[in-house]
């Protein structure tokens, strides 16, 4: 079918136009195809500058969009563009459609995302909204929202760095966990990475320091799992429900990395500070003075998802590292000792340390699993949510292998509630009614009302779905676009068993709280809506 | 004679008192000339009707054969005299049989345009600018963010998206009359020649535009007799855009929602109604196109009718023409 596709071909649309596809595609397959596709069939080096922009690695100065508003209107009746901009609500949107090309100006030439890219990061801070006007008046539509995008910061399609690395993976048919490993050695447009996955030429071998070391996963638990293992063959340790971060310093380079590489040193300025060692541990972050109290999962939301973080916050919410592995001291490479050994020497590393900035994750004594079970169902810690398994003689593999690290979590709670709301799902979902937000009961006796708490799309066999979805369709009350209101009150409604694994406090939620995980794990057909749980039963579960 | 004296606005629809009759009325009246047969325009119950041919046997299809009193066949560029009101009848470019009317009496001419589009379209004859002294536009895309894009650009998408993901089928959404059969026909031009699999409700009237000459290559119906899910594998299915929330959609293996309309444009509207592949794909008049053609027609006096006035009319304001808007009820946009 190429023939009918040439007409798309051009360079800076091609980028648009995967842009506009991978904020449209929900699957997460789809999103691999959609970029491995591009990757493959787009040169150097635009394929690597859209993996740069996608990954948040792209420096181009911003351009604000009150400037990007003055832009426009010198160049069209401001009242227009009002009432353009109160139909649309998207600036970025708005400015790419309505955006007028001189009179006359017919572009000789699609520019591609190189030289787009090339214009923005030359351009001085006084000739910026110059240069962006005259890459506007050239471009198309899609294009001239591609271009705003990369100036206004932040992409916002719902694509991650991970799932682009994915995507990388897939193309060059290696394990994520070999592009991740490489990535802080690598630059945009990464030209020597895509070569490499073409099979073009040899592994890009990086002179960087501090790389990040792709981290070892484990597997749950699975029924009769256990009793295949032999107790004394593992060690046990609690399982930590903070992140899981790698600390790398080598050479005065000093980096903090999330479990799939991300560099989040940022974030934790306090904990970075006190890096000042040469070897990669492998550990949790948590919050709190390791010598007094660990903070909760509450205190730990404080530090995530901030851009900065001011001195008040890394003083009342501290960052430290709970360790429990060494990839690397003083340039030796641990990782291919068994568990025993490693623990040894992270034992006498981690006493060298700040104190206040690092712990050893302790090791839980056991003699057999049903002691191990009895420890796991009540963990001395709200922040602990399990407990892990660690194969004393195994090696520090990079990935999931199977057998040497379990995880043998607590069980989750569960809470019984109400169907509330239901949406249309997509793709193989897009005909039935997939995704739930249920509620619980809240006020006084006699004037209850259903206060929602949370929403889930999964934990349900394909026949459970279809039972839902005709009994949504049979008890609609009212519609909005794709998400049909469900007949609940005390005598009518469906209960939802909800498991979760913790609950949060929550200011955006009307009912205060917020489920972590959340699923459907039974459907309560026999059950009245009137005997479904009452909020005061989430919040005893906040309190403790 | 001033202009309102000609045609005036009424509940019924746009009344024309020295010739008695209305154009496109929402109500059953005695004399209704019909610009298409979009439901919004074409209403049954009518004592008489004059539309051309194609609308007639389009409201025959939809209404069945007795959806009035009595009907008279309007020719295109042929003036009929109705109470010595010349009325003639000019092609819309909007879907099959769609016209402009033109109502000329004592040298005041005004055009009602119904809905109309200028992008070039293989199924039905191009819109014809009329010069006038009063034209009476649609905005149903009167703002400046509506830009539609080539059709054929849009298309190739579609064809470019069943390439990446053979194992799915697009189901494209696009309403029953007109809007359908130029997707069809687009997807033949680029070179498509697999079956097309339709839903049932586009079945007649796309049998009726085969009938008129517009080819549409095989088409075959989206039923469970026509395969099992993999069959529908790589597949291209059009139907109602209402039938893809539908359990009629489940036949389909994974299936990839794509939208055939204008409203595309807006991301925010393909995101709410579960659009992954929206298809900006229009048989109304985009910004461009309406400002352009305000001009083509000469007219000194714009009334703007259905759609979001407020951007057209002050643009004419700016472009120092009078404008007002013209408030009908009852159209709410069947075509896009």
């Amino acid at each position: 079918m190429q023939p009918f596709i040439a007409g798309l071909a051009h360079a800076m649309n091609r980028f648009a136009e995967l842009l506009d596809r991978l904020v449209l595609t929900p699957s997460r397959n789809g999103k691999l195809t959609l970029l491995t596709d591009y990757f493959h069939s787009v040169e150097d080096p635009d394929r690597g500058l859209a993996l740069a922009a996608i990954t948040g690695d792209l420096m181009i100065a911003a351009v604000k969009p009150a400037m990007l508003r003055a832009l426009v209107v010198e160049r069209m009746d401001p009242v227009l563009f009002g009432y353009s901009y109160d139909y649309v609500g998207d600036l970025a949107e708005t400015v790419s459609l309505v955006w007028p090309q001189p009179q006359g100006h017919i572009p000789n030439h699609v520019p591609t995302l190189a030289e787009v890219v090339g214009k923005l990061q030359a351009a001085s801070r006084s000739d910026g909204p110059k240069v962006l006007a005259r890459l506007l008046d050239d471009a198309s539509i899609s294009a001239r929202f591609a271009i705003i995008k990369l100036v206004t910061g932040g992409l916002r399609i719902g694509v991650s760095a991970r799932l682009a690395k994915q995507a990388l993976a897939d193309l060059g048919k290696v394990d994520v966990a070999e592009i991740e490993e490489l990535w802080h050695g690598l630059a945009p447009p990464y030209t020597e990475l895509f070569a490499w996955l073409e099979g073009r030429a040899e592994k890009p071998r990086s002179a960087a320091l501090a790389l990040f070391r792709p981290v070892m996963l484990s597997n749950a638990v699975d029924g009769g799992d256990l009793e295949k293992l032999e107790p004394a063959d593992y060690a046990a340790e609690w399982k930590w429900d903070g992140i899981r971060v790698q600390a790398a310093c080598e050479g005065g380079v000093r980096r903090l990395y999330s479990r799939t590489g991300d560099d989040v040193s940022g974030a934790f300025p306090d904990l970075a500070a006190a890096m000042n060692f040469e070897a990669a541990l492998d550990g949790e972050l948590l919050i709190g003075d390791p010598r007094e109290a660990t903070g909760t999962f509450s205190d730990l939301q404080q530090r995530l998802n901030r851009k900065s973080v001011s001195p008040k916050i890394q003083q009342q919410y501290p960052a430290f590292m709970r360790c429990y592995d060494a990839l690397q001291i003083d340039g030796e490479d641990l990782r291919p000792l068994p568990f025993a050994e490693r623990r040894k020497h992270l034992e006498a590393f981690v006493e060298t340390l700040d104190p206040s900035r690092f712990d050893l994750s302790p090791l839980v004594a056991f003699a057999d699993w049903q002691t191990l079970e009895r420890l796991r169902q009540a963990p001395p810690h709200p922040i602990i949510e399990g407990v892990m398994l660690k194969r004393w003689d195994s090696p520090y593999l990079a990935g999931r292998p199977k057998g040497p690290w379990f995880k043998w979590k607590r069980d989750p709670h569960t809470v019984d509630t109400v169907l509330m709301y239901a949406q249309r799902g997509h793709g193989k979902r897009s005909s039935f009614y997939s995704d739930y937000t249920f509620g619980v009961w809240a006020g006084p006796e006699g004037a209850e009302e259903l206060v929602p708490v949370g929403k889930a799309y999964f934990g349900f066999t394909d026949e459970e779905l279809r039972e839902i979805d005709k009994y949504v369709r049979d008890n609609t009350i009212e519609r909005f676009g794709p998400v049909r209101s469900v007949r609940a009150d005390r005598r009518n409604g469906l209960v939802l068993e909800v498991a979760f694994e913790g609950l949060n406090r929550s200011t955006r939620h009307k009912s205060g709280v917020a489920m972590r995980f959340p699923r459907i794990s039974r459907l309560r057909w026999d059950k009245p809506a009137a005997e479904a749980d009452r909020i005061e039963t989430l919040q005893a579960l906040l309190d403790r | 004679m001033r202009a309102s004296d000609l045609l005036k606005s009424r509940p019924e629809g746009l009344y024309c008192p020295p010739g008695d009759f209305f154009i496109d009325p929402v109500r059953p009246v005695e004399r209704a000339l019909i610009t298409h047969g979009h439901s919004d325009h074409a209403r049954s119950g009518h004592s008489s009707v004059l539309a051309t041919q194609e609308t007639l046997d389009i409201m025959g299809l939809r209404y069945g054969e007795d959806f009035a009193g009595t009907t008279q066949a309007a020719t295109l560029g042929e003036t009929v005299d109705i109470n010595g009101v010349a009325v003639t009848f000019h092609p819309a470019g909007h879907v099959l049989g769609s016209a402009q009317i033109c109502v000329e009496h004592k040298g005041m001419r005004i055009v009602a345009s119904g809905d109309y589009k200028r992008q070039k379209d293989a199924t039905c004859l191009p819109f014809e600018p009329i010069r006038c002294d009063v034209f009476i536009t649609e905005a149903t895309f009167g703002l400046p963010v509506f830009r539609h894009p080539p059709d054929h650009e849009e298309i190739a998408r579609v064809l470019k998206s069943a390439a990446q993901f053979p194992e799915r089928s697009h189901l494209i959404g696009a309403y029953a009359l007109g809007k359908a059969q130029r997707v069809m026909r687009l997807l033949r031009d680029a070179g498509y020649d697999r079956p097309i699999y339709i839903h049932g409700a586009l079945a007649k009237l796309s049998e009726y535009y085969q009938s008129q000459g517009i080819e549409l290559g095989r088409l075959e119906p989206g039923t469970v007799e026509s395969g099992a899910k993999a069959d529908f594998a790589g597949a291209i299915v059009v139907g109602p855009p209402s039938a893809f929330a539908d359990r009629w959609a489940r036949r389909f293996p994974d299936p990839i929602s794509c939208f055939a309309s204008g409203w595309m444009r807006i991301r925010q509207r393909a995101k709410q109604g579960g659009v992954e592949l929206p298809l900006i794909i229009s048989d109304h008049a985009d910004w461009d196109e309406l400002i352009v053609t305000i001009k083509e027609t000469g007219a000194a006096e714009i009334w703007v009718t259905h759609g979001r006035e407020e951007a057209l009319v002050r643009w004419c304001e700016l472009e120092g023409i009078a404008a007002r808007p013209l408030h009908l009820v009852g159209y709410e946009d069947e075509g896009d």
